[in-house]
């Protein structure tokens, strides 16, 4: 069978699993479809919370946040959690025995105004548009590829089958969708977590390994915190503990910033909706617990993955010359990530507090007499050598903790979805522009040698070949947005970067799937 | 507020609801104190001080800060299901397990 008839076959089976679970959950009435029936479990309504709002908080950068601000990352762990209590005593039982369907139905009968009603029916409406548009056009580009039509035809189609599984599952197709995508989320990240706590504190829980005691270093048998604590203190940073040291956030700031978030969180429409298909008030407030607790589950965990993630940095860098340094050191260097500079000169890192120089690194593009990759920012006066950008923490955690790499690819993959996004204007500009790489051979390594690796058609503009063509423009210059990937994987290192260099037309086939001059709605 | 919260269903009794919603309150107050006294008290304006308290090498104010206050969370809410259950069954009439 050609790749065509597997892609076939795996995508029309993958749709009849999803159109069969929406005609098993399928609802026969309208309290069926706006609100699952009302007969959605305690538990599996939490579930459903937690994957909600775990998406909405990019929960893998929450780890690597911690681990740079100390303390002050309770912000966001209190700020996020705390907001639930407030839910639960104030808001969600009693939407709950308002017995409406929708926030605005709500609003309409409390304050007895259909002009309340039909304000917060235009609120509704503009969220779930923009919610719904960045969803849409992906769901149109994935149909465009497999079914090989046009984006805006993929876009129809799209739409045409998420109403159909939207109409026949409603709400309760939702749900049950979302408890999966929670427990997807919650075992890719508990392994790593529990694979560094083992590591560094012999307790495979991470909740009680951040209170445990260090195995083997330097200060084994010492507990953990109090020896990162001691390490920061020898190296001159404020303690990583300590509460509104200098240099950090101030009382003020971290009581105001998580009261808006707890406040915040208490507020949010799409987890608000979720306790309205619950049987009754009784489980509308069980479900806010459960809730919480599959929440908790991740926001307990993270701050744990910080302080190992923190400790293991410093532990494995700190002191140590720079051609014994680690692989994954040499490899962040090399994408501009990490710099060092020698100050004292004696081929050591020496991590301390204060920044090694100001801004961020300008490499000359030469080397130093150790093999580092030089820089013309100029010193700063602090004793510090090591540049250090926070995304690190989050992408290279398991690999400074020396995980298997098992768990290293587990983690990448997930931030492979995002680097597709930026990979043609990253080679363009950090690559062929200097000279490090020839465009000829650029090609050659996305096209033809993949292609002839995996024994595939494709990668020669021969006749009778796939006629499969990407065209760039080397002179448009583009800037690294995030919030406009494809991919739901939101974490970048590249965020903010100017590249020069982008596809301006993919030819599938034959037929043009994507046009940057005419970008899909 | 609390006026159009009271279920419809039930045989108007006035001095009743107000005993509900009282103890409803009651009870409100009493969990939200609690968790307004670890967040706010404990994790951020008795950090420092509660900083001093090494636990197992563990300082206690950052320990409720990142791990503590979340636990707190999830047992008031525990606390406030459980509560809300018990008075329903004392108050049979304003319980509403309607399936509206």
């Amino acid at each position: 069978m050609s790749l065509l008839h597997w892609t076939y076959l795996i995508v029309g089976g993958s749709f009849a699993l999803y159109i069969g679970i929406a005609l098993w959950t399928r609802v026969r009435s309208t309290a069926g479809f706006y609100v699952a029936g009302r007969d959605v479990p305690a538990l599996v309504n939490g579930m459903a919370t937690g994957a909600d709002w775990m998406s909405a908080a990019s929960f893998l950068s929450m780890a690597g946040m911690i681990a740079m601000a100390g303390y002050a990352g309770a912000v966001y762990l209190m700020g996020w959690t705390g907001g639930y209590v407030l839910l639960a005593l104030l808001l969600a039982p009693y939407l709950r025995k308002y017995g409406k369907y929708t926030v605005p139905g709500f609003v309409g009968d409390r304050y007895y105004s259909d002009t309340a009603r039909l304000v917060a029916v235009v609120c509704a409406i503009f969220i779930g548009f923009t919610y719904v548009a960045g969803q849409m056009r992906g769901v149109g580009v994935v149909f465009a590829r497999f079914l090989e039509v046009p984006v805006q035809q993929g876009v129809l189609i799209g739409t045409a089958v998420v109403m159909l599984y939207a109409t026949l599952g409603g709400m309760r197709g939702v749900t049950y969708t979302q408890v999966a995508q929670y427990l997807v989320l919650i075992v890719a990240y508990l392994i790593p977590a529990v694979a560094i706590s083992w590591k560094i504190t012999g307790n495979p829980v991470p909740q009680l390994g951040i209170a445990g005691a260090v195995t083997e270093g330097p200060g084994a048998g010492q507990p953990l915190l109090a020896t990162l604590d001691a390490i920061h203190r020898d190296l001159g940073f404020a303690e990583y503990t300590a509460a509104f040291a200098r240099g950090s956030r101030g009382m003020a700031d971290v009581l105001c910033s998580t009261l808006a978030l707890m406040i915040g969180t208490a507020g949010l429409p799409h987890v608000i909706i979720r306790f309205y298909t619950v049987k009754s008030v009784r489980a509308a407030r069980w479900s806010a617990m459960w809730a919480l607790v599959c929440i908790a589950l991740l926001y307990t965990t993270a701050p744990a993955v910080a302080a190992f993630a923190r400790y293991n940095l410093i532990q494995t860098v700190d002191g140590t010359a720079y051609a014994q340094a680690p692989e994954w050191f040499r490899k962040w260097e090399d994408s501009g990530l990490i710099a060092w500079v020698d100050k004292d000169g004696d081929g050591r890192i020496d991590y301390r507090a204060g920044a090694a120089f100001r801004d961020k690194p300008q490499f000359t593009g030469e080397r130093g007499p150790h093999g580092q990759r030089l820089v013309s920012n100029p010193p700063s006066a602090s004793a510090n050598e090591l540049y250090i950008d926070n995304d690190i923490m989050v992408l290279a955690n398991p690999e400074i903790a020396g995980l298997p790499n098992w768990v290293i690819a587990l983690v990448a993959s997930g931030g492979l979805a995002a680097a597709l996004s930026t990979a043609a204007g990253l080679l363009l500009d950090r690559f062929v522009r200097p000279g490090l790489l020839p465009l000829g051979t650029l090609v050659a390594r996305l096209s033809t040698d993949p292609a002839r690796v995996l024994n595939l058609p494709g990668g020669s503009l021969s006749p009778g070949a796939p006629g499969d063509v990407t065209i760039l423009d080397l002179d448009r210059e583009l800037t690294v947005d995030p919030t406009r990937f494809f991919s739901k994987g939101r974490n970048t290192p590249f965020a903010g970067w100017r590249l020069r260099g982008q596809n301006a037309l993919t030819i599938v086939g034959g037929r043009i799937v994507w046009d940057r001059e005419r970008p899909t709605p | 507020m609390n006026a159009h919260f009271q279920p419809p269903s039930a045989p108007s009794d006035p001095e009743r609801d107000r005993r509900y919603w009282r103890a409803n309150l009651r009870l409100l107050v009493l969990l939200l104190a609690a968790w307004f006294t670890v967040s706010c008290g404990l994790s951020i304006l008795l950090a420092p001080l509660l900083n001093q308290v090494r636990w197992a090498g563990v300082p206690l104010g950052f320990w409720f800060a990142q791990q503590g206050s979340i636990y707190v969370f999830v047992v008031l809410i525990a606390i406030y299901a459980r509560a809300m259950d018990r008075l329903d069954s004392d108050y049979p009439a304003e319980r509403d397990d309607s399936q509206r």
